[in-house]
């Protein structure tokens, strides 16, 4: 396995937006990276590689950020990487820089992930008119929509379950200084009464659209304060369609799951994870990634949501961060849940910091449901 | 074989960059015939400036106006001026080092002909008359050995708009070829994978699970059921149909993969998981290769179908 030990030694993020109007792309990124590197007590000269991630091209109509970037990133003389795995990428990236540290490769490495999605059309993006295809007729959401109303209809859930999560996710958010949407005054019944825009599928039930970028310092020893060691890192991957897929709970997901518990020697996820931060864009995605992250049963997912043990407090607080439900600068929203995990186990979540939080998961996923990754961090050494 | 279709696919649209500190100070000396640099660590003065020092990495914050006139360091013949470039007429891609500057800025030189251009040449800047904050503010450069043209007053420039257009030619596969050409003919034509025997529809070159081409060509019914759906409420660019409308997922007799596709006949509260649907065509004369002609699915009036049979296609 791993050559040397890794640990998150440092994160940082913007404020995110919906318009960051008032810096580039390079200044956004360095407001995530100049937090991180002083959370990490590190400089320059103490990186050895940086990795860098951001959403499909077309997004925002940059095509290399490693070429305009590398100044920026400070990666003049050493190593940079760009990874790609469309809304997942923020959580490849850092497994990236993980895997180059734990490999020996490197001692310390930065991890950077972007979005600017004011300066583009992310709806626009997703609907390049390819000849011969047939449009979908169903706009951002509508992708997801239909098989949310698989999931209903398999798991037997009662309709309240997503509103439950975009409470819980917003009141989170509303803790977190950096969190795009703040609604601490959110409830059940505003939720229940916003625009139905993708039936089953609530305005208040969906991201917001952010300008954002977040940061992590990965490295093989400590630097100051408790760093977040890294137990297990997964990716996988499965094609958009085949015939027989399941799109309610996709095999590289569970496959992803298993293999991630395995190397962090976790037998039962639910009892030995203190705080998740999952990849919940749209508010079903909480109940669905429980049951394919095997904290649950399948179809139980969403009876660990309705008795409240997904909130701050509960058995398995999810989100506590707000999630990608209060912030979403799609290249970085995974990273945030990387970063937003270390953060826990370190001690560093401010306001919305779950008591008692030794080992955290971050995950994420991004195209159709069908790229995958994870970390598990832990305040102990593995 | 057939050759397979293809057709233009055209790409495009208006970026817009906010442009912080450091180049929002560029654009706007550019709108007012100015061009500013920025002093690095190593006191080396970069234009165009860099938002971040290339030795330190440290932001920089020394703004330094520099000359709009300058030396040729190297440059290369466009023969043949392509769309978007800066002349229509050929014309030298140019490294031009600004009196005042360290590092050399690419530009156009309108140098006439081949034989005008030569590395060492002094250049001067032929400043666009409306100018807005962009680099397409300097036209062009000139040979010559006149100072620059003075400074005048200008906005500030906060913004830009960095338009991208692509345009591709989109070739379809062989199979999916003779998909498209079969709905011409008003035909549903799939394949069937020679290892797992499973129906796709529309066609793949391979099986995606088994990576195997597909060779059994699977003639199709236009009816099928509805494995899931959603109901579009929210109106969006490019939208054809008013909202509340039915995006589903439908699985035709005898395939193994739903398509999506519009069900429309009956109110959108009425749509369920199981309902069965037929194809209702456009007019035959407007049909062409794409699944567009079928306009959309309609309720066949048959029983719904048992979540069984199509439980394994969520």
């Amino acid at each position: 396995m791993a050559v040397q030990l890794a640990a998150v030694v440092g994160t940082g993020q913007t404020h995110h937006a919906a318009k960051r109007l008032d810096v580039s792309m390079a200044g956004l990124c360095r407001e995530a990276v100049d937090r991180a590197m002083a959370d990490a007590g590190v400089d320059w000269p103490d990186i050895d590689a940086v990795v860098v991630g951001k959403a499909p091209d077309l997004f925002e109509g940059v095509m290399m950020p490693e070429l305009f970037l590398a100044d920026a990133l400070g990666a003049n003389g050493k190593p940079l990487l760009r990874v790609h795995t469309a809304g997942s990428v923020g959580g490849s990236t850092a497994n990236v820089a993980a895997s180059l540290v734990r490999s020996g490769v490197h001692q310390r490495v930065l991890a950077v992930a972007f979005e600017k999605q004011s300066e583009s059309n992310a709806m626009w993006a997703l609907s390049v008119p390819t000849p011969f295809t047939m449009p979908v007729h169903a706009g951002a959401g509508g992708y997801f929509a239909p098989h949310v109303r698989s999931y209903i209809r398999r798991a037997g859930a009662p309709e309240h379950i997503g509103a439950m999560v975009a409470v819980k996710d917003r009141r989170n958010g509303s803790r977190n200084p950096y969190a795009h949407l703040r609604q601490p005054d959110i409830t059940l019944e505003s939720v229940q009464a916003s625009a139905m825009l993708w039936d089953p599928i609530r305005y208040d039930e969906t991201c917001p659209s952010s300008d954002g970028a977040c940061a992590v310092v990965i490295s093989s020893s400590a630097t100051t304060g408790q760093p977040a060691w890294i137990h297990a890192t997964a990716m996988r991957t499965e094609p958009t369609t085949f015939a027989g897929r399941d799109q309610v709970n996709p095999q590289a997901g569970q496959d992803a799951a298993h293999a991630l518990w395995k190397q962090a020697g976790i037998r039962d996820p639910l009892s030995e994870v203190d705080v998740a931060e999952i990849y919940v864009p749209f508010s079903w995605f909480e109940p669905m990634w429980l049951e394919n992250l095997g904290f649950t049963d399948v179809g139980q997912g969403w009876k660990l949501t309705e008795a409240g043990e997904t909130e701050i407090g509960g058995r398995l607080p999810v989100n506590p961060s707000g999630g990608v439900l209060s912030s979403n600068p799609i290249g970085a929203s995974g990273m945030l849940r990387f970063a937003e995990a270390a953060m826990q186990v370190m001690g560093r979540a401010g306001d919305h910091q779950v008591d008692r939080a030794r080992v955290a998961l971050g995950h994420a996923y991004g195209g159709g449901s069908q790229f995958f990754a994870m970390w598990v961090v832990s305040s102990e050494k593995p | 074989m057939t050759k397979p279709l293809s057709a233009p696919l055209e790409v495009g649209f208006d970026y817009t960059r906010s442009l912080g500190p450091t180049l929002s100070r560029f654009m706007t000396g550019l709108r007012q015939r100015r061009v500013t640099g920025v002093r690095g660590s190593d006191g080396r003065v970069h234009v165009p400036p860099v938002e971040y020092d290339p030795v330190t990495a440290e932001p920089l914050t020394e703004h330094v106006d520099v000359a709009s006139t300058g030396v040729v360091r190297s440059w290369s013949w466009a023969a043949e001026p392509l769309e978007g470039q800066p002349l229509s007429t050929p014309f030298a891609w140019a490294l031009i080092q600004l009196d005042g500057a360290d590092t050399s800025l690419l530009h156009a030189v309108d140098a006439g002909s081949a034989e005008q251009m030569r590395t060492g040449a002094r250049v001067r800047a032929r400043w666009a008359a409306e100018r807005v904050g962009a680099i397409t503010d300097i036209e062009c450069f000139e040979i010559s050995d006149e100072p620059g043209d003075p400074s005048v007053p200008g906005d500030e420039v906060t913004m830009i708009t960095t338009p991208v257009r692509l345009h591709y030619t989109h070739s379809a596969s062989p199979v999916e070829s003779a998909f498209l050409r079969g709905l011409i003919e008003g035909r549903l034509l799939g394949q069937r994978c020679p290892a797992c025997g499973k129906v796709y529809v529309p066609p793949r070159p391979a099986c995606p699970t088994d990576g195997v081409p597909t060779t059994d060509e699977v003639e199709l019914p236009d009816r099928g059921t509805v494995t899931t759906f959603c109901i579009v409420n929210v109106p969006f660019l490019g939208q054809r149909i008013k909202p509340p409308y039915v995006a589903a997922y439908v699985l035709l007799d005898g395939a193994d993969i739903p398509f999506q596709h519009l069900v429309l006949g009956c109110a959108a509260d009425e749509v369920r998981m199981g309902m069965r649907v037929e194809a209702v065509w456009k007019p035959r004369e407007e049909w062409g290769p794409t699944m567009q002609n079928i306009d959309h699915f309609r309720p066949s009036g048959e029983p719904d179908a048992s979540f069984d049979t199509y439980s394994q296609h969520l």
